[in-house]
């Protein structure tokens, strides 16, 4: 009968690019590498008491006195769950991977909402990134980047950014076209009409966004931890591989806090903004 | 040299607007280009020039081109082709920089629906076109503080934009253009979205505006009373052609097709236009005890061949006749009051327009619109204007 593989090819493609661009991968790595273990030794360093006031105290001023206390309630939990040190692993991996999402995701968002040709390409890749399930990431950055914490900050970039650049480019054309004619009218440039007008009304719908990317980093701890990743991950994944119900039940619970700590913090942000 | 003189412009939207012409040129409608195209004549040869200082009407149904017309003219749409010429200087080949120059410091839109900065205080919205330029803080602080009072805002500053009602906010987008003190205003239905109240309050706000500011105005509006209110002179747009342009006299009398007669009429019904809305200001008023040869010299001056009297506060006393007013001076005689015209046509300035008419075609002179006190607020000329358009109605 009819056969076509198209997988193949798609092994000479990884095959050239890692014989040609080793040396960019290498780079990637270690940027990345030092990137992360950097926020886990800034992390780590602190004594886990003196952090949690930190962060209580950043929650409070951001969100308000029942997430505070929620923070400092849930990480007390985790810690005495002796979990705090794979929690910032997690934490450090999460934040790295979420910040470089956005960094590329906003920009790229910004670009399609002023080009509409951008748009037309960037749609559907986006589409298609959100449809691909998260494990079929682990392919690429395994094979680039070998085994540990980079191909799993990588496939979570990867997995992270589309609603990043879907909001930004969301909000930016939600500008009404009269306000965005009235800054044209008095003759802004685009750069002016961009930072005084466009951005500051997309504010809130750009933070959605930037909760999305982190709720969705975040989704990938687990699965990222089959490469190696570390952190809460491979504690789940102890928990399930060993039959050490306790221990993913403990891990998991640790997960949900650091998810819900992470989501009320960033939501608030784009609440207060917008007010 | 006309302040803007709009020479031939075309915008037609669509993938090929070029490929267009020949179809215009052969005089297929707008329909039929959409259709065969799929294209849309926006504008089709528009050609005008307006005055500095003129106010400058566009009018038409939906869908006939003004608010792209106006666009046009700051190139917030950019024309297929044709000249626009702003204090002689073509606005279509000017670069980007210069376009950004002209939008900065030569004109200022008002928008349908205000248009405001959500994000920003009253006071910054009113500061944005001064802030761009690279104005210092506390000179655009001031310059916005007072266009503010001159709108009626003080007090509002740091008041957020939907903090504000419809009328309020539209003050603020006025505000808003006047405070880069541009030579030209463009309205694009600036009052459209205003209840009928407040519609008429910033009617006649803008043109008490306009006598101290002489601006050059391009006003849009579909609604005829506010065309006739504001307009020096008014073009009647219909399928991106502007099919007339003139006084509003001569819109009103002498339609130039069906679609203008059919426009004017329409509005005609749906609307009582009161001795109010089209009387005007009298070109000279005297007292009595300023005498003969002063009642003289103001007519001369003014043209004019007969000077209304009023006494206190406006009250009307009547009217002198130029030769009347001669005879008393060669009499050496100094008191007007023997020769006063006290029987002079009168109305008050909510009487419907029909009403007037009787009255305008037994006397020679202008019918003058007092109050209950008998105040004289304005009078009315041009008595054969309204005949006109009444005796078209039915
Ligand atoms: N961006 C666009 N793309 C395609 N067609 C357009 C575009 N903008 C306007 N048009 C068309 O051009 C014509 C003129 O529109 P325009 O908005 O200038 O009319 P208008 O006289 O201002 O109407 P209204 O009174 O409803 O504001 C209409 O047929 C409209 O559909
Ligand atoms: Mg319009």
């Amino acid at each position: 009968m009819f056969t076509l593989h198209i997988g193949p090819a798609f092994e000479a493609l990884i095959d050239w690019l890692t014989d040609n661009f080793s040396g960019v991968f290498d780079l990637i790595r270690k940027v990345l590498m030092s990137g992360i273990t950097g926020l886990e030794d800034i992390l780590l360093f602190l004594p886990s008491l003196i952090l949690i006031v930190i962060f209580a105290l950043v929650a409070w001023k951001i969100a308000g006195r029942g997430v505070a206390a929620f923070t400092l309630l849930g990480f007390l939990l985790i810690v005495g769950m002796e979990l705090w040190p794979q929690t910032m692993k997690t934490l450090a991996l999460v934040m790295a991977s979420a910040l470089i999402a956005l960094v590329i995701g906003i920009p790229l968002g910004i670009w399609a909402a002023r080009n509409d040709m951008v748009e037309k390409f960037v749609r559907p890749v986006l589409d298609f990134m959100q449809t691909m399930p998260a494990f079929v990431y682990l392919i690429p950055a395994v094979l680039f980047f070998k085994l540990g914490k980079v191909p799993g900050a990588v496939a979570t970039v990867i997995f992270s950014m589309p609603p990043a650049v879907r909001l930004t480019n969301l909000g930016i054309r939600q500008v009404p076209e009269d306000v965005v004619e009235a800054a044209k009218s008095f003759g802004s440039t685009p750069r002016q009409l961009l930072y005084k007008v466009q951005l500051p009304i997309a504010t809130p719908t750009i933070l959605a966004g930037v909760n999305q990317t982190i709720m969705l980093a975040l989704s990938m701890v687990v699965i990222s931890a089959m490469i190696g990743a570390g952190g809460l991950g491979s504690e789940v994944l102890k928990g399930i591989t060993q039959l050490k119900i306790g221990l993913g039940f403990e891990s998991g619970i640790a997960v949900v806090i650091l998810a819900m700590i992470l989501d009320r913090i960033t939501q608030a942000l784009g609440g207060t903004k917008s007010k | 040299m006309p302040k803007i003189e709009v020479k031939n412009i075309y915008k037609i939207f669509g993938s090929r607007p070029k490929s267009i012409f020949p179809h215009l040129e052969k005089g297929m409608s707008k329909d039929e280009i959409l259709e065969k195209t799929g294209h849309t004549v926006g504008i089709n040869s528009a050609s005008f020039q307006v005055e500095e200082g003129e106010t400058f009407v566009i009018m038409g149904l939906s869908g006939s081109g003004k608010s792209t017309l106006i666009r046009c003219l700051n190139r917030l749409i950019e024309p297929t082709a044709g000249e626009v010429l702003i204090d002689g200087e073509n606005i279509l080949e000017a670069s980007h920089q210069e376009l950004l120059r002209m939008r900065q410091k030569k004109m200022a839109m008002v928008f349908q629906r205000f248009a405001l900065f959500p994000h920003r205080t009253i006071v910054t919205n009113v500061e944005y076109g001064l802030e761009i330029q690279g104005v210092e803080d506390q000179i655009r602080r001031e310059k916005a503080y007072e266009v503010l009072e001159m709108v009626g805002l003080k007090g509002y500053e740091e008041s957020m934009p939907d903090q504000l009602s419809g009328g309020m906010q539209q003050r603020v987008g006025l505000a808003r253009a006047l405070a880069t003190d541009p030579d030209v205003l463009l309205m694009d239905e600036a009052f459209s979205a205003l209840d009928p109240l407040i519609k008429k309050e910033m009617q006649d706000e803008l043109l008490e505006l306009q006598a101290k500011m002489h601006k050059t105005i391009i006003f849009i509006t579909h609604d005829l009373d506010e065309a006739l209110k504001l307009g020096d002179r008014i073009a009647v747009m219909k399928d991106g052609k502007i099919v007339q342009i003139g006084t509003p006299e001569e819109i009103l009398t002498d339609p130039a097709n069906a679609y203008v007669k059919e426009f004017v009429q329409d509005v005609d019904r749906t609307k009582i236009i009161t001795a109010a809305t089209i009387m005007r200001k009298p070109d000279a008023v005297m007292a009595p005890k300023e005498g003969p040869r002063v009642a003289v010299r103001k007519m001369e001056e003014a043209g004019i061949s007969s000077i209304y009297v009023t006494g206190k506060d406006k009250y009307l006393k009547g009217l002198v006749r130029i030769e009347d007013a001669v005879r008393l001076a060669k009499e050496g005689k100094d008191n007007l009051e023997e020769v006063i015209i006290k029987d002079i046509p009168t109305t008050a300035p909510d009487t419907p327009m029909v009403d007037l008419l009787p009255v305008a075609a037994t006397t020679s002179y202008p019918i003058v619109v007092v109050d209950e006190d008998n105040k004289m607020l304005g009078i009315i000329v041009r008595v054969s204007v309204i005949s006109g358009i009444i005796g078209r109605g039915d």
